[in-house]
């Protein structure tokens, strides 16, 4: 009897594993079904010329943009600007022709701001037949993406991954913004170029790639530099509620200018505490800060004279901007940040590179990221976040930062 | 009689390790004839650390019967020192699966001794009280290893806790733990295979610990604690055992889980309390003391958002609902009684009662 028990439990246990592994092969099957249009063009277009210039002139076959970043939990408002900024942009295209004749499509997946899920995130994509990647969002997962994409020779384009190891040494990776090193030195250079201040404190996130890459070059930079930093405070993720020892900190130590290479949820925050300890000083910030105005409960006075070196301010005056917001207000109902026009440059930047290299979808994804990579250098693009954006082959952008300032609640351009 | 008993735990040990390896064995055939996905082969390692993590600490909490919340942090001490080991060695060593088990091995020590050094102090209370504990000592790693700035040049290795500048490093030189930003490119070594032997491993230790005369010492402290010192049991030693095992174990995950990813941060997400409640949550589905069971609940958990991904920004929720739906299922006394009346198992052995 007992025997028969044990069996039976094995048996058992063995089905259990053998339906779940099936379980998961199957719906894997289903999501390989809805690339199947674009696995049998590619097989017609490898086999004869005939299928590719059918393919072509049905217009059946469809370029295959994914994208990945967080689009739940706390760096959700990154993620879903960028799934959004994306859209906008492939709507457009498909919208005039898309590119060279092709329409695209696009798949967007969640990577909770997680590297493994990322991976996990990449792989669905995979599995869907992605192409070309907009992503990822933020750049610890763009570094673990970037490794595997680099593997598969598939060519990515980050709209915000800034750290310069999602570059470093994946030749098939490009980004659209700038690195955290070009931000922190420009910063520097800015500050003391401009006589802005002579001595600085910093407040940044030590525990956030972003913030601590540019203070690290913040500070390199600051040695050639005519100023100071009399103050380097850190603060961590887990308690950047309450700034006031930082900020007293940086009054006692005599600082005339705060930079600030922070997001603006914390920087919002870092102004409210200044302020009603009576604190007057200079603020300095970087692309995170883009946003400032918007942070609910604010109170927008309090950033006036914040300067900020930002590719992207949405209340700027150009045609292309204000088509851009006024666009993506009407199909998303929320002002769009920079991230989404980072997304939406990565969009059109993709374009331009296929159209200088006349790739079509029939290519393999390995063809496609060569053509592309060979393409990269030889473009310039005009784009929301910079005028004449170029790159070079190790996938940096080339395009001069803007300086803003906060004047009566709107960003002006600093000359 | 006494044989029959005896040949049980083999039984049911073979029951386990033969689930692994009928696994495995599936999955290869699967991946050479091509049926499957990406996604899928990618999830493999990540399955692999989970398994670990979960039987190692079911030896904590099930058989050592202490609930324990920094088993995250003991991951993150193997994940750095693995792969701090495998960045440094690099250039020195050069085979690729000799450097991977000598991470292994460091990562596994390392831990282990954390796990002893917390082990002493934390292990004194009891209940909840030593699962808060536990909790700060993971958040207290993981914040250590935010901090912390190792670089490599000429003249040796350089250390500091304020940031990378103040390592004084030469030109040369390079920045292996860079605070927050963590190790980048650590060579990819983790395959489906090495964390099947890891597993297997795992089991082995776990598995023949419960059996043996310490094992039986350790539940022993587990079912009566006065009982146990009143027939001599050294507590101490034996608490401290099964944690730091558990502790080494989990280091082995975190070794397994560094290899995978080229970029490795000390993020909340990865190795916070979170993830903590997370193993947590896989030994308490699978049941406390259920090697078995862990087993299997964690392969559930960490696919199930995976092939969940269909429903989009919805399946977070969908997770939470099948989560508590499994966990009434599995542990409602109301359910058990409902099960084992309609269980298969039950309805075959009916005919041959009847006999």
């Amino acid at each position: 009897m007992k025997k028969f028990q044990k069996i039976m439990s094995l048996m058992l246990a063995s089905a259990m594993i053998m339906t779940m592994l099936a379980g998961c092969s199957n719906s894997n099957d289903a999501s390989n079904a809805d690339s199947s249009t674009a696995e049998t063009t590619e097989a017609a277009g490898e086999e004869t010329a005939e299928g590719t210039n059918e393919a072509a002139s049905n217009s059946g076959a469809a370029f295959k943009i994914g994208a990945i970043g967080p689009a739940t939990g706390g760096a959700a408002v990154y993620g879903i600007a960028v799934q959004n900024g994306a859209d906008l942009a492939i709507k457009e295209i498909n919208a005039a022709g898309g590119i060279n004749g092709y329409q695209i499509e696009y798949n967007f997946q969640d990577d909770e701001c997680d590297n493994e899920k990322s991976v996990n995130a990449y792989n669905t994509l995979k599995d869907w037949g992605m192409q070309m990647l907009v992503g990822t969002t933020t750049s610890g997962c763009c570094i673990a993406v970037a490794a595997e994409s680099a593997n598969d020779n598939l060519f990515q384009i980050t709209p915000s991954g800034s750290s310069v190891d999602c570059i470093n040494g994946n030749d098939n990776v490009f980004q659209v913004c700038f690195t955290d090193p070009n931000q922190g030195v420009g910063a520097a250079q800015y500050i003391g170029t401009n006589n802005v201040a002579g001595k600085v404190a910093v407040i940044y996130d030590s525990s956030d790639v972003y913030s601590s890459g540019i203070y690290e070059k913040f500070a390199q930079e600051a040695a050639n530099q005519p100023f100071e930093i009399v103050a380097a405070e850190a603060f961590t993720a887990d308690n950047k509620t309450d700034f006031s020892v930082q900020l007293q900190k940086a009054k006692d130590a005599g600082a005339e200018l705060v930079f600030l290479p922070i997001y603006y949820t914390e920087a919002s925050l870092i102004l409210t505490q200044a302020n009603a300890m009576g604190y007057d000083v200079k603020f300095f910030g970087c692309d995170g800060l883009d946003g400032i105005l918007n942070v609910e409960n604010f109170d927008t006075a309090l950033a006036e004279g914040v300067m900020l070196l930002t590719p992207f301010a949405a209340d700027a005056e150009d045609e292309a901007t204000k088509a851009f917001v006024s666009a993506y207000v009407e199909s998303y109902g929320d002002t769009p940040n920079q991230f989404a026009a980072d997304a939406y440059d990565a969009v059109y930047i993709l374009k331009a590179a296929i159209e200088q290299c006349g790739a079509t979808p029939d290519d393999s994804v390995s063809d496609l990221c060569e053509k592309l990579k060979a393409a990269m250098p030889q473009i310039t693009v005009d784009g929301l976040t910079g005028e004449a954006m170029s790159w070079d082959a190790d996938g940096a952008v080339n395009k001069s930062p803007k300086a803003m300032e906060i004047v009566d609640g709107n960003y002006s351009l600093i000359q | 009689m006494k044989k029959l008993k005896l040949s049980k735990n083999i039984k049911d040990n073979s029951i386990t390790y033969g689930i692994i390896i009928i696994a495995y064995v599936i999955m290869q055939i699967m991946i050479k004839t091509g049926h499957v996905s990406s996604l899928m082969q990618g999830l493999l390692v990540p399955l692999c650390v989970y398994i670990i993590l979960a039987v190692s600490l079911n030896l904590t909490v099930g058989i050592l019967g202490e609930l324990s919340l920094g088993h995250a942090g003991f991951m993150c001490v193997g994940a750095f020192t693995g792969a701090f080991f495998s960045k440094c060695m690099q250039d020195v060593i050069t085979i690729d699966l000799l450097r991977f088990i000598l991470a292994i091995l460091i990562g596994a020590i390392s831990a282990g001794i954390i796990g002893l050094l917390i082990g002493m102090p934390v292990l004194r209370l009891k209940g909840d009280y030593l699962a808060i504990v536990t909790l700060a000592f993971g958040e207290i790693i993981k914040n250590i290893m935010n901090v912390l700035y190792i670089g490599k040049d000429d003249s040796g290795l350089h250390f500091s806790m304020k940031d990378s500048l103040s390592l004084g490093l030469d030109a040369e030189g390079t920045v292996i733990i860079n605070g927050a930003q963590g190790i980048t490119g650590t060579p990819k070594n983790s395959t489906f295979t090495i964390g099947v032997i890891l597993i297997i491993l795992t089991l082995f230790i776990v598995l023949n610990l419960i059996h043996s005369r310490d094992g039986r010492a350790i539940m022993s402290i587990r079912d009566n604690l006065i009982a146990a010192e009143s027939i001599g049991i050294n507590i101490t030693k034996y608490k401290l055992m099964a944690f730091s095992i558990s502790a080494a174990l989990a280091g082995i995950a975190g070794v397994l889980y560094s290899h995978n990813l080229s970029s490795l941060m000390a993020t909340p997400k990865n190795f916070g309390y979170n993830m903590s409640i997370m193993i947590l949550v896989f030994v308490v589905l699978g049941g406390i003391g259920n090697i078995r069971g862990s087993i299997i609940s964690a392969v559930i958990l960490t696919l199930l958002p995976e092939v969940l991904r269909g429903l989009s920004n919805y399946r977070m929720l969908i997770y939470s609902i099948v989560l508590i739906v499994m966990m009434l299922f599995n542990w409602s006394p109301k359910l058990i009684n409902l099960r084992e009346k309609y269980s298969l198992k039950r309805l075959f052995k009916k005919p041959k009662e009847v006999q």
